[in-house]
């Protein structure tokens, strides 16, 4: 009899126990030793979401950003890849291709109202999507501005290129700045495409021709490139901008120290610029060079690996997400922008009155994804090296072309890339 | 014959300390500087480089660098692992590699010669071009562990260092030094009825001091600087190697200079520690063998 009391409790609790066990999903994340509180917030947001149901058990393995993309590869090639990556907006097509990643599969309703830049978008397909997004600004003092009779401009009405070049060189002329205008020279890689392939397209140019992804002919090295380019180099030429040899130091301090009048720079630095000049701090738009105004969009974003065992497991974890309590609270904690008005009125930077604002509204109206293309990849690293050089004095057409060459054969020898 | 008077014995003294000393210095600043610099602020930091003020301890100087960079990265577990890894690995190349050696150069067998051009030709082999079919086998390999035969090395310390162990060089560096020593000491013992193995161990092993410290510093550099490999074949924080951890203080745009600078100083203690205890001998060596470190 106490035999079978015992055998009975036994089989009642490894039954139970097989009725609560959580089905583990690996999650890798990019972020380790990143110093803002991104990471916890992360930990904090697989806590909850295991806590939440039972079906499912989230592991995150975090790593640093420097080594991530070449994890992930590796990972690809060996088959282990983890069942939810996170993934930068701008990578995305070049994972999805590469069947690193398989499509969302949620719900495309849950994302109405969202800001363009965090949803992932391949092949007609959402494969990934951010709980934020990034914006750039033209940061200056209302004061700066006023001091040498020069307009406000407004989302409504950018500066023209005419009204810019007349800026920098006001302020150039007065003597009283090192430089009128910071654009962050001291930061490399992606910095390149995300805050000047906007500049480019407000020419009239582009990275690459985006109606059919198969060239750079003409969007490259067109005359509207070129313009670009000619422009570009007369930045550095005239002093208005520091080279590419600035002082790291310089870029974070040189606006809040008097070096710069204007510096061009993201809403992710925009909060020290409030505490230091108040009401006086201003966020512009990008000026409008004849072709609209923009600026980059996208920042990391979740997917699911098109390895996982598991994707409807994945797809809870990021649905689960996709909330606007936690929207806000990654905006609150990291300063970055949530992706969603009714989340944003409920932080403490971008909530209507706010003094980040307006980056918000930058980023609805002027936001434009970088170029949507497994190519892109490469085509930043070629962009980055031809910007670099015409700044450095290299014959601008003659560049140009170089860069355009080089990613068309790599278009080629990828065969279009799927497009 | 030329005579040497005192004066000219005094400027070739001279001359000699003067060039030493520079050839020091060359070495020594860039340590003198990473290990200053991760006393500064990181805009201090920057700003001296412009000066000789960057291989001085002036300015704001603490110890925050050093409490920001463990607090950023798990340092401590990034050390033991590189440190058990290439303990490990150094003491199983020795042994492995000296055997294999001792084959080469006492040994009599078929296809001895062969085997060794072979050896040596994979030295002209970069490792990073085989990386990819190498993690490909170590994503298959079988593995006896406690739950029976499991199948794929990655994410363990197994596939951090049994690659490893066995190399051309090392090989190399054994078999050349061998080549040198008294053939009547190995003749002589085995007329004494002495076995293999107690001839490696009793007699070659004790002549070896040298070539062994030779092949432990340059097995010791190799593996603890790795990079690429732990990268693609570990993605547990718990056992990642220093080079992995570098990462951690670098973000998508900016680098905090005077962290990685503690952070190097501190990676680099165990490299210093390890070469300083075996600088003797492989001195001893280099002369002996003309082999460069």
């Amino acid at each position: 009899m106490r035999l079978g009391v015992t055998l009975a409790s036994l089989f009642a609790v490894s039954v139970a126990g097989a009725a609560t066990a959580q089905t583990e999903l690996s999650l890798w994340y990019h972020g380790a030793g990143s110093a803002n509180a991104e990471e916890a917030l992360v930990n904090q947001l697989v806590e909850e979401f295991n806590a939440s149901q039972s079906d499912w058990k989230v592991l995150i393995e975090t790593f640093p950003q420097l080594a991530y993309n070449d994890a992930v590869g590796a990972a690809a090639l060996a088959g282990e890849l983890p069942d939810i990556l996170d993934v930068d907006g701008p990578v995305m097509p070049n994972w999805a291709w590469a069947n690193y990643m398989q499509p969302l599969g949620i719900d495309e309703a849950k994302l109405e109202g969202y800001l363009p830049g965090p949803i992932g978008r391949w092949n007609g397909e959402v494969y990934s999507v951010g709980l934020w997004d990034a914006a750039v600004a033209l940061t200056t003092r209302r004061s700066t501005l006023e001091k040498y009779d020069i307009r406000v401009p407004t989302l409504d009405a950018p500066w023209s290129l005419e009204e810019f070049n007349s800026a920098l060189e006001t302020i150039s002329a007065s003597g009283d700045f090192e430089y009128p205008l910071d654009l962050g020279m001291a930061w490399k890689g992606e910095w390149y495409p995300y805050a000047f392939s906007p500049l480019l397209q407000s020419f009239g140019g582009d990275i690459v021709d985006r109606t059919t992804y198969q060239t750079a002919e003409g969007v490259l090295n067109g005359d509207a490139a070129l313009a670009f380019g000619e422009w570009w180099q007369g930045l550095f030429a005239n002093n208005y901008v520091p080279g590419t040899s600035q002082d790291a130091a310089d870029r974070e301090t040189g606006l809040l120290e008097g070096q710069y009048a204007m510096s061009w720079n993201g809403n992710w630095a925009a909060l020290p610029v409030v505490e230091a000049f108040g009401d006086d701090a201003l966020f512009l738009p990008a000026p409008d060079f004849g072709n609209g105004s923009t600026i980059g969009a996208a920042s990391w974003q979740f997917g699911v690996s098109a390895t996982s065992e598991h994707p409807e497991g994945a797809r809870a974890f990021i649905e689960f997400a996709l909330q606007d309590k936690w929207f806000t609270a990654f905006s609150d904690g990291t300063g970055l922008i949530p992706v969603t008005a009714t989340a944003a009125a409920d932080t403490a930077n971008y909530a209507p009155g706010g003094p980040l604002e307006v980056f918000y509204d930058l980023s609805e109206a002027q936001a434009l994804v970088r170029p949507v293309t497994p190519g892109y990849i490469v085509q930043a690293k070629v962009f980055e090296k031809a910007l670099s050089d015409i700044a450095n004095g290299a014959d601008v057409a003659d560049t140009l072309d170089a860069a355009v060459d080089e990613i068309n054969e790599d278009i080629e020898s990828n065969s279009g890339y799927g497009h | 014959m030329a005579l040497v008077s005192p004066d000219n014995r005094g400027l070739r003294l001279v001359t000699r300390y003067a060039v030493l000393i520079l050839v020091a210095v060359i070495f020594v600043f860039p340590l003198l500087f990473m290990g200053v610099s991760s006393l500064k602020p990181d805009q201090q930091l920057l700003s001296d480089t412009n000066s000789l003020r960057a291989f001085l301890p002036v300015g704001d100087i603490s110890f925050d660098n050093y409490s920001d960079a463990f607090q950023r990265a798990p340092i401590g577990v990034f050390v033991l692992n590189s440190v058990l890894v290439t303990g490990v690995t150094v003491l199983l190349t020795l042994f492995v590699c000296s055997l294999a050696a001792f084959s080469f150069v006492f040994l009599d067998w078929k296809g001895r010669d062969v085997i060794f051009t072979i050896l040596l030709a994979t030295l002209i082999i970069p490792y990073e071009t085989i990386f990819i079919p190498l993690l490909l086998m170590a994503s298959q390999l079988p593995w006896i562990g406690g739950g029976g035969i499991e199948f794929g090395w990655l994410n363990t310390y197994r596939v951090q260092i049994i690659p490893f162990i066995a190399d051309g060089l090392s090989i190399f560096l054994f078999v050349q030094y061998f080549k040198d020593l008294p053939r009547e000491l190995i003749e002589a013992s085995r007329v004494e009825g002495a076995s293999w193995w107690m001839i490696y161990r009793k007699v070659v092993l004790p002549l070896s001091g040298p070539v062994i410290a030779t092949a432990a510093i340059l097995k010791f550099l190799f593996m603890y600087n790795q990079y690429l490999w732990p990268l693609m074949v570990v993605q547990a924080e718990e056992i990642r190697p220093v080079m992995v951890g570098l990462g951690y203080f670098t973000d998508q745009l900016n680098v905090p200079w005077g962290e990685v600078m503690a952070y190097l100083t501190i990676i680099t203690v165990p490299v210093l520690a390890f070469y300083l205890s075996l600088q003797r001998v492989f001195i001893a060596s280099v002369a002996s063998t003309g082999v460069k470190g």
